[in-house]
């Protein structure tokens, strides 16, 4: 009887939750041993949406694998094209016109901003607050829209080459994005007012999920979810690309490393992506928008690593050249996949109800973890 | 003339004139069956498209437009289509406990109905202990949301009646102190007499602070014993997928879900009673004009206005707060709410004996 009903021999009752359950945001598969409400074990099985991305891009030309790129961490694409033609660059070693790194930066934040905001929606269902997704939607409408007139996508934005950007900003670009911070800063206080304030969402948040910035290190966290533990991990302040170095912005850095710090982190975020933006919106150089690259191109033999700081962490993209014009091998290093290894390590002793808290602060997008 | 209670007389006397007083009572009883099935149903559709229209208010979106005049129609398009859909019963499952589940939690929100006053002298049965029959009645409930989970075969479904269970038991106490200090103001259990004693004005402006923490305890409470959100543990859609109707499908999940809505009414309609009044029209002290003109409008309109505003309040907060976990949700009821009317129990038996409220 009791292994009828899913019981271990110590009488703990297993669920899965997934590979589809609300809570999960995709098909991730979490089989919980619980105790009562009390989760005792969470054992995450992945591989439900492996495309073998990084088997994929070793038949794709260089300029051909970014596309592939886009499906990985779906609400950070520009980002994730943004680390490969970075490393293609480093391979072949072009300069990039001044005007394309702007163009690049600012879309990067613009990217981290919607992702962002649709954490934000989504963190608040799994809490139980429908209304807060609804809001976050209809400001991440406005970027989508900028996004959708300059590179022709809303989701996958393909938009980065080697050498530069595919296309040059639309002539409507600067004021868009003037309008869309206009609108933008003024809401942001209401996302305080309805989440951030609420006694309920606080008491959900404050003290759970605790991770120590030791472990956050050991675990191999990166992001938001490291830096809720205090843990400097902020690829643009340690390791700059582009012009970074150049700008004035906060890493921000929060010392509770409970649920409640990472949440915001995020929501601190924001407003440092807001400040970059404002800083570049009137200062986009005149000139290229593309180097000048050969047509087909051929990384030198080699080994090739850049990474970037993506709305989830560090994304790491390894190529290994033996040049020709596809890559031998390529690695993608996931945020994703090492905040997801540290859930077993929060969940444990809390209430089932938080686990899906703990899952939203992680912030986790399952084909970045499976790709 | 044409008020609820005229109509019903009418009725009555021209039923005793045609036949005998058992058949006239049979007839009575058919027709009140009837009348209640009706407003269940009618009940059903309304709240179901008021929610959806104050979702979408708050969250602006435009919510269903398409069935009907500005999508009017649409909760009973669905109800259509879940009159015509399959009612699986899973592999494992009880199958009695399974079927029977739905139709209790049914019954028990028609029964509720019985001592409504829905209008000036107009209610079913005005028994002597109305409101302590509610409050036993509606204790039923749990029973059908623990079959249901327990039956399902699904650890979801279990997890969801068991939360519900602790919920419901604890939030009672709550529901049950905060009508009681009406009770103790009226010194009546009978719903009429309740309503009668707010002639010259409502609990709630007549019972001073202490009538409004009663009310505000009530509200919360009764927000929790219909599993409404933020107290919505046992279906916790992003936890449980649904919690305890997981498995239901079809017409026995639309019993659910229409049981779930009638008796946010029904708590709603019980709240206006004790507190606002019931059909009462608003009065203020010696403004004889104003006065006048209040009586003017229908004692239902009244009832339904009152309790309609309860309701609204209710799904605003189902569309505004997040979900308490079950600890904090059962640290709510047995630290805060629970001292908190006992003591505004002895506070109002105090002013009612020492006649301090007008």
């Amino acid at each position: 009887m009791l292994e009828e009903v899913g019981t271990t021999t110590e009488g703990d009752l297993v669920i899965n939750v997934g590979p589809q359950h609300p809570a999960t945001h995709g098909v991730l598969h979490l089989v919980i041993t619980l105790n009562g409400e009390t989760i005792k074990k969470v054992e995450p099985h992945l591989g439900f949406i492996h495309r073998s991305i990084e088997k994929m891009c070793e038949s794709l030309t260089y300029r051909q694998f970014i596309y592939v790129t886009s499906r990985m961490d779906y609400l950070s694409s520009h980002i994730n094209n943004h680390a490969c033609a970075l490393c293609v660059e480093k391979g072949l070693q072009v300069e990039i016109p001044p005007r394309a790194q702007v163009i690049r930066v600012l879309m990067d934040e613009l990217t981290r901003i919607a992702s962002h905001e649709l954490w934000w929606g989504a963190m608040a269902m799994d809490l139980g607050a429908f209304t807060p997704f609804f809001h976050a939607f209809r400001e991440r409408e406005g970027i989508n829209d900028i996004m959708e007139e300059t590179c022709g996508a809303r989701l996958t934005m393909n938009y980065m080459v080697p050498g530069g950007v595919m296309q040059d900003l639309h002539p409507n670009f600067q004021k868009k994005v003037k309008e869309f911070l206009q609108l933008y800063k003024r809401k942001i206080h209401e996302y305080d007012e309805l989440v951030t304030g609420n006694i309920i969402f606080q008491n959900r948040m404050k003290g759970i999920g605790y991770l120590s910035p030791e472990d956050a290190v050991s675990y191999g966290c990166s992001g938001p979810t490291a830096r809720g533990s205090g843990v400097s991990s902020d690829i643009r302040k340690l390791y700059p690309y582009e012009i970074y170095d150049k700008l004035e912005f906060d890493e921000v850095l929060e010392n509770g490393g409970d649920s409640f710090a990472r949440y915001m982190i995020r929501i601190r975020e924001m407003q440092q992506s807001v400040r970059i933006i404002e800083q570049l919106i009137d200062n986009i150089p005149e000139g290229d928008f593309q180097a000048k690259t050969k047509a087909v191109l051929k990384l030198p033999k080699g080994e090739f690593y850049t990474r970037v700081e993506t709305a989830r962490g560090e994304l790491g993209v390894y190529i290994v050249s033996e040049g020709g014009t596809t890559p031998y091998r390529i690695k993608f290093r996931s945020p994703g996949f090492s905040n997801l290894s540290v859930l077993d390590h929060i969940a444990r002793g809390s209430k089932l109800g938080d686990l899906v808290a703990m899952m939203g602060t992680l912030d986790l997008v399952i084909p970045d973890i499976d790709r | 003339m044409w008020s609820f209670s005229h109509i019903a007389n009418e009725i009555h006397e021209w039923l005793s004139k045609t036949f005998n007083p058992t058949l006239t009572l049979i007839i009575e009883m058919v027709i009140a069956g009837v009348a209640v099935i009706g407003l269940f149903a009618a009940l059903g559709l309304v709240l179901v498209i008021m929610e959806r229209k104050v979702s979408a208010w708050i969250q602006i979106r435009l919510g269903p437009n398409r069935v009907g005049s500005k999508g009017m129609l649409q909760s009973l398009a669905d109800t259509l289509k879940l009159l015509v859909k399959e009612g699986l019963t899973p592999n494992g499952a009880d199958k009695i406990m399974f079927n029977l589940a739905p139709f209790i939690a049914m019954i028990v929100a028609m029964l509720l109905m019985a001592p409504i006053a829905f209008a000036k002298d107009f209610q079913l049965w005005d028994l002597n202990i109305g409101v302590l029959y509610v409050s036993a009645v509606s204790s039923i409930m749990v029973i059908s949301i623990l079959m249901a989970g327990w039956s399902s075969n699904n650890k979801y479904s279990l997890m969801g009646a068991m939360r519900s269970g602790a919920q419901i038991v604890s939030y009672e106490l709550s529901a049950g102190l905060s009508i009681l200090s009406i009770v103790v103001l009226t010194g009546s259990l009978q719903v009429s007499d309740i309503i009668h004693s707010q002639a010259n004005g409502w609990w709630i402006f007549k019972g001073h602070i202490p009538a409004w923490i009663a009310f505000v305890t009530f509200i919360i409470a009764v927000t929790a014993e219909t599993n409404r959100a933020p107290f919505d543990l046992a279906e916790a859609e992003s936890e449980l997928t649904a919690g305890f109707h997981t498995e239901y499908s079809g017409m026995k999940f639309a019993l659910f879900f229409l049981a779930e809505y009638v008796n946010v009414f029904i708590v709603c309609a019980i709240g206006a009673t004790l507190f606002l009044g019931g059909w009462m029209p608003f009065h203020i002290g010696n403004w004889t004009a104003f006065n006048h003109v209040m009586d003017y409008i229908p004692s239902s309109v009244w009832f339904f206005g009152k309790t309609f505003f309860l309701i609204f309040v209710i799904m605003w907060f189902r569309w505004t707060f997040p979900r308490l976990r079950i600890d904090q949700l059962l640290n709510l009821e047995w630290k805060y709410l629970l001292p908190i009317s006992m003591i505004n129990l002895l506070l109002v038996t105090a002013m009612a004996i020492l006649g301090w409220h007008f």
